[in-house]
């Protein structure tokens, strides 16, 4: 069953703290799904899916259906890491498509700046039944020094560099000082970036997201409720998922699962890289960006560098506008889980409601695609084509 | 030079990869071979990731391999080296390269096992230059 066509995102909603000492986790994700239903024009009581991953508190969907006082027919609690999101929005086609919901409901919060977790450089959490932990963690991997091994074969393999790789956070940054929400609002250049400490060679600290509190919220519906909305319709074209590991020993850091979702959504939407006038590509790292740009077609493998350089990601200087909302690298992260914001931000520029400095003209086809886990080790890739109708 | 500052955090062992850490412990670096598709996989387990069949048994490795990747962890007291090395008997595993200059790295290099031992006793297979 095809996901395209049948549904379509009728609410966003980007909940404005990085900060929150002062909140509950639930109470984020409360205030997200109240954020989303006044964008859309909806209330609670329309709601009957309800979406969740990781970062939801409690089991599975259970303590966040009855924190919210929800009444649904359908849930869905895929996790995927920070690509969740993305994977909720696609099943929440299908089972809209399926009569499973009318209206699907996805939320993500969390408070890892609050609570003082250096994700980045910590050993990862997990349980001691996961097969592959006893395999890693004497090893001591942080999810910084993981990414930088997929930077360093890319490097080896194409000639790839880091004042390519800093482009993409100055492009980012270009972004952000129209955000006055974002964490970071200064211009930074490659020099910067290049200055800044290493963090795990050639990672520099620039190259690395931020950390903050926050989350957001997306609905998701079928044709006819959207139509009856005020707001502008954003409607799900194509849409693809895949998991990529270590297959057994065969290690090839320089490819993502991306390249498989990627395929599966533009196959499914009927477009190509070349129709599609903004991204919203996951930048944990600035290599996030670059392996999964090239995955996705938008450059042939081994080029992102030279294409993300000069500046080619800038909105209004480049060809290929890509967060502009300051993305994971300048805006925020909301509970280490970047996916979310990534479809908010498609959402804001396919509704010509970005920040006009940064607003792509006539923007009707944009992309979204989150990675989840880790890209050095097994990952989730997500990818969402989203046409303004 | 570089030293491993303080002991790696320890591998917890189950049923199924019991018999590697043993080995370790008696400083054998062991593999999982496949008897009906004949390849060797990384990490190892009972039913080959490749072909899915359950044939599959312990040997003893060459304990040479590599450089795939690397990188060096600064931001901690004392820098290591996070790395995927390529065996000789073909699967890329994660590892440590320790007992070199973490500077002079370079993918291709030679890499030949050591033990290291963990915060809780195992022996715990990384790479320096062979």
């Amino acid at each position: 069953m095809s996901s395209g066509g049948h549904a379509y995102i009728v609410g966003a909603y980007e909940h404005p703290t990085r900060h929150a000492p002062d909140k509950s986790g639930a109470q984020l994700h409360a205030e997200v799904a109240l954020g989303a239903l006044a964008d859309a024009g909806l209330s609670r009581q329309d709601v009957d899916g309800y979406f969740c991953a990781g970062d939801a508190p409690g089991l599975g969907p259970l303590s966040m259906v009855d924190y919210l006082n929800l009444r649904v027919r359908h849930v869905d609690t895929t996790e995927t890491g920070g690509s969740s999101y993305l994977v909720h929005v696609a099943h929440a086609a299908q089972a809209i498509a399926a009569g499973k919901c009318n209206v699907a409901l996805i939320t993500l919060a969390g408070r890892p700046r609050s609570e003082g977790t250096s994700i980045g450089t910590s050993t990862p959490p997990g349980s001691l039944a996961q097969p592959d932990r006893q395999w890693e963690v004497p090893f001591r991997p942080t999810v910084v020094n993981m990414y930088a091994l997929c930077a360093q074969r890319h490097m080896y393999e194409f000639g790839t560099t880091s004042e390519q790789l800093a482009w993409i956070k100055v492009a980012a940054s270009h972004h952000a000082q129209h955000n006055p929400r974002a964490m970071l609002r200064d211009v930074v250049t490659v020099e910067d970036v290049m200055r800044s400490p290493l963090v795990a060679d050639p990672l520099h600290r620039l190259d690395c997201c931020v950390i903050s509190d926050g989350g957001g919220a997306l609905l998701v519906t079928r044709p006819e409720i959207a139509r009856s909305l005020a707001r502008p319709r954003v409607r799900l074209r194509g849409a693809g998922e895949a998991i990529k590991g270590q297959d057994g020993g065969n290690i090839a850091l320089t490819t993502s699962a991306a390249a498989h979702s990627g395929a599966a959504a533009f196959a499914e939407a009927g477009v190509t890289p070349a129709d599609i006038r903004y991204v919203s590509i996951y930048d944990s790292f600035t290599i996030t960006v670059l392996v999964q740009l090239e995955d996705l077609g938008f450059c042939a493998k081994g080029e992102g560098g030279r294409f993300v350089a000069d500046g080619n990601l800038i909105s209004g200087v480049g060809r290929l506008p890509f967060n502009t909302d300051g993305g994971g690298l300048c805006n925020n992260h909301p509970s280490n889980r970047g996916g979310m914001t990534k479809v908010i931000e498609a959402v804001r520029q396919l509704r010509a409601e970005a920040h006009p400095a940064v607003q792509v003209p006539n923007c009707h086809l944009a992309l979204a695609q989150g990675t989840g886990g880790n890209l050095a080790t097994r990952h989730c890739s997500a990818t969402l084509i989203l046409e303004r109708e | 030079m570089n030293a491993i500052a303080t002991p790696p955090p320890g591998p917890q062992p189950n049923a199924e990869t019991q018999a590697f850490w043993d080995a370790a412990a008696r400083g054998q670096f062991l593999v999982r071979r496949c008897n009906a598709c004949g390849r060797a996989h990384w990490y190892p387990r009972v039913v080959c990731p490749h072909c899915f069949s359950d044939r599959t048994d312990w040997e003893r490795a060459s304990g040479q391999g590599t450089l795939y990747a690397f990188t060096v962890m600064r931001r901690v007291p004392v820098p290591y080296a996070m790395a995927y090395v390529t065996l000789a008997e073909g699967p890329t595993m994660l590892t440590n390269i320790v007992n070199t200059d973490l500077d002079a790295l370079y993918v291709g290099q030679p890499m030949r096992v050591v033990f290291v031992t963990a915060d809780n006793g195992l022996a715990v297979p990384m790479f320096t230059p062979a």
